[in-house]
């Protein structure tokens, strides 16, 4: 690992990622977002501003189901689940900042069904940087990348968006 | 007793004795967990798997259905295995040493002991005692705390009269012997409530109320006078003096939460109490079961309160061996 810190155009990931996101919310216009705490809910709120959906903004903590809360335990500064939405029967758009080993991903679906039962669920990530552990692949993606699994990728905010690599 | 162990080095809940001390925003991180963990009027609890592999020792030495209830649902909806122990009925009758009771069941895979003592000082004595991958909680220990109930009931405040530095509470019954009165006062004042009243016959004051944080009085009008929150505490009849059933009238006139006594609190005051309650001792059935009243309320978040901790806590301890003492 080097000490050298690289960032990238958040702007352009997001562009992207909303050009992506655009036929998933034509072919389902009830469709919910629901963005995973606290990067995701970050990146959610934009999608779901630009796209001014009728339903409301949905964030979600994963903490109650990750599967190393033995090693980690509960983390401290992350929101409540916070699903004002129906969500039964909908589309989910799931969003997270980054989609890497696939356990937060397997984590949020298990919280998100304690809340109902959607129709669909897609997957949408500002950065697919591979390394991933569990058969999960998005349905959108701002950025693509190809890290070995020492790099630490993340994203820091909300205002402004800084996604940097280490 | 030392309590300052109920903290790890990194500050962290290790053990829950008691709400005196425990940092406000330790204190608040518990309320905010059980936020998540109250399930919405009329939806499903939730069941989460935190605790799974974990083994949850209701340790009971003095008899309670309801918390040991309530602990359990806690601790199953975190999907633990749960051991219920009425220890009062069983070893104890043979004459075994209650630390040698501890041991015997860490010895069996123990993670989390929910304890419940007629001494002060009982949890912590476990906890100084407990091998450092198990947690104690205290569930009442003689009148010194029941910290889950106190954060239970500042729990229920907050969901309704959030504003802790302008609260008027009024605390009605035997406080001088009350764990949960005690438990519930620190973590009022832990989150900047400063009126305080408790209210009883003098012998049921706290000796020292300055010191515990409250103003006492033996007037219930005094101390009712624009309270937002009356909290009434469960009577033990056999502490009301003098001839039992005239006791239990006098008692229940000049101190019950009566329709009449209530009278002199905000007209929008809410009602708690621990429960259970003594109908027409303490507290009437109207009162109890009036719109304003926050009783049955208290029950349900106490459950998602106790997953709160028990997460946290769980969270907080790994490592060790089953085996050593």
């Amino acid at each position: 690992m080097t000490d050298s810190t690289e960032s990238f155009d958040v702007d352009a990931a997001l562009a992207a990622l909303t050009a992506q996101v655009e036929p998933l919310i034509a072919e389902h216009p009830d469709a919910v977002i629901v963005g995973v705490e606290t990067g995701g809910a970050w990146i959610g709120e934009r999608l779901h501003a630009h796209f001014e959906l009728a339903s409301p903004m949905c964030t979600i903590n994963i903490s109650f189901y990750r599967d190393d809360f033995s090693m980690v335990g509960l983390h401290p500064s992350v929101g409540p689940s916070n699903i004002p939405a129906e969500i039964d029967g909908k589309t989910v758009i799931l969003v997270d900042d980054v989609l890497y080993t696939g356990r937060t991903v397997r984590a949020a679906l298990n919280e998100l069904f304690d809340y109902g039962r959607p129709s669909a669920v897609k997957l949408a990530v500002l950065v697919d940087r591979g390394a991933r552990e569990l058969p999960f692949a998005p349905d959108a993606a701002g950025l693509k990348l190809d890290l070995e699994k020492d790099r630490r990728i993340k994203l820091t905010g909300p205002e402004p968006l800084r996604l940097t690599m280490r | 007793m030392n309590t300052d162990i109920q903290l790890d080095a990194h500050g962290q809940l290790r053990h829950l004795l008691t709400t005196e001390g425990l940092p406000k925003s330790l204190l608040e991180r518990i309320l905010d967990t059980a936020e998540s963990l109250v399930p919405e009027v009329g939806a499903p609890p939730k069941k989460v798997p935190l605790l799974r592999g974990k083994t949850v020792f209701n340790l009971f030495f003095e008899n309670s259905t309801r918390t040991r209830t309530t602990f359990e649902l806690a601790a199953k909806r975190l999907s633990a295995d749960v051991i219920n122990m009425d220890v009062a009925t069983s070893s104890r009758a043979k004459g075994e040493d209650d630390l040698d009771t501890l041991f015997t069941l860490q010895a069996m895979g123990a993670d989390i002991f929910v304890v419940r003592h007629p001494e002060n000082g009982a949890a912590a004595h476990f906890a100084a005692h407990a091998a450092p991958h198990v947690a104690i909680i205290n569930a009442g220990d003689g009148s010194h705390a029941h910290p889950t109930q106190g954060l239970l009931d500042v729990f229920t405040i907050r969901r309704h009269r959030p504003d802790f530095e302008n609260l008027k509470i009024a605390i009605v019954g035997d406080v001088a012997h009350s764990r949960v009165a005690h438990s519930t006062i620190h973590a009022l004042r832990t989150l900047g409530t400063t009126d305080i009243r408790v209210i009883g016959p003098e012998r049921f004051l706290p000796p020292a109320p300055g010191a515990l944080g409250v103003t006492a009085t033996t007037d219930i009008r005094a101390g009712l006078a624009d309270a937002d929150i009356v909290m009434g505490l469960r009577i033990q009849r056999e502490r009301i003096e003098g001839d039992a059933l005239a006791g239990v009238a006098d008692y229940h006139h000049d101190f019950g939460l009566t329709p009449a006594n209530l009278a002199h609190a905000s007209k929008t005051a809410l009602i708690m109490h621990p429960g259970p309650i003594n109908r027409g001792v303490e507290i009437t059935a109207e009162v109890a079961y009036s719109d304003q009243s926050l009783i049955l309320e208290q029950v349900r978040n106490g459950i998602g309160i106790r997953m709160a901790v028990m997460a946290m806590i769980a969270g907080q301890t790994r490592g060790g061996s089953p085996d050593a003492p």
